[in-house]
């Protein structure tokens, strides 16, 4: 199995997901923004958070426009799967490979904790190790997590069972308590929360590992 | 020539900073303060002959996220 892990100018989450991943059992390799291709055979893209490009403009708005990102497209469309956590879901957002956009928190400040996440479907690669309605501490550490979209969109997302996780509180006013999105074909997950900093005895928590072996078993499985 | 473009959350988009402002401006004594929205003013400096809608494609682009952002564009 292989995973890359794109790594942007002002990621900072890049080398805990390729830890991730690799613990998981993926071999990794790390992509830089400027590379126009992505290593060939690959499963899995992981787009890291951090503030690429230093939040300009928009969170994820610069780096979605950057060389990689039209790999990243040409990966997605080919039915690849695409993971993106904080700012790597801003990103996934800003390339519309997930619809919606993440606003400022709505209490204005960012926001570092360890939050209850409710898992809402098993029904995605992503997802298939933990069971349905089971509650995670994953933590968070943002600005922009506020998940808004308009009413036909969220229509969609609940009738197609795409919400993979919700908030238990409502730390950041996001809709609906949205913490994480999946794409119509389920290959594409983005989430605010980083499971990949709660998944090893040594960070407190293994919560998010099952994310992780979920990939794995569902890749080789593929 | 110039163009600026004025970027705004669209009607309806929750405005946290917006909310804010004008929290901070009551408690400032400004009474009537109704509504405040805090946008994005860009000012780009562009080569004559440089089309609005060529800017407007921009906007489209980058300058603007549509999903949640109107745009405003004025030429010269």
């Amino acid at each position: 199995m292989r995973a890359a892990v794109l790594v942007f100018p002002g990621s900072n989450c890049d080398r805990d997901l390729a830890v991730a991943f690799r613990n998981a059992g993926f071999d990794v390799e790390m992509v830089w923004h400027k590379d126009t291709d992505l290593p060939g055979g690959l499963d899995i893209v992981g787009v890291p958070g951090g503030f690429s490009y230093g939040d300009y403009l928009r969170c994820g708005a610069i780096a979605a426009q950057s060389p990689i990102s039209g790999a990243l497209k040409a990966h997605a469309a080919r039915g690849g799967y695409v993971f993106g956590v904080c700012n790597g879901f801003q990103i996934l957002t800003e390339t519309r490979l997930l619809p919606g956009a993440l606003l400022q928190n709505a209490g204005v400040k960012y926001i570092c904790k360890t939050v209850t996440l409710r898992v809402e479907t098993t029904d995605s690669a992503f997802t298939n190790a933990y069971t349905a309605g089971a509650e995670i501490d994953i933590p968070i550490a943002h600005h922009e997590g506020n998940y808004q979209a308009d009413a036909e969109t969220l229509a969609r997302l609940r009738g197609e069972d795409r919400v993979a996780f919700r908030y238990l509180d409502a730390p950041n006013g996001s809709t609906d308590r949205i913490a994480g999105i999946l794409s119509e074909n389920r290959r594409v997950l983005g989430m605010m929360p980083h499971p990949e900093r709660r998944a090893e005895p040594a960070h407190g928590g293994t919560d998010g590992a099952a994310l992780f072996t979920s990939l794995s078993e569902a890749l080789v499985n593929a | 020539m110039r163009a600026t473009v004025t970027v705004m959350l669209k009607q309806g988009v929750l405005d946290p900073q917006g909310e804010a402002v004008r929290r901070a401006l009551g408690a400032l004594g400004f009474d009537g303060v109704e509504g405040v929205r805090q946008g994005k003013l860009i000012e780009l400096d562009l080569a004559d002959g440089t089309t609005e809608a060529q800017v407007t494609e921009m906007c489209e682009k980058l300058l603007a996220n549509t999903v949640i952002e109107s745009y405003r564009v004025e030429m010269g």
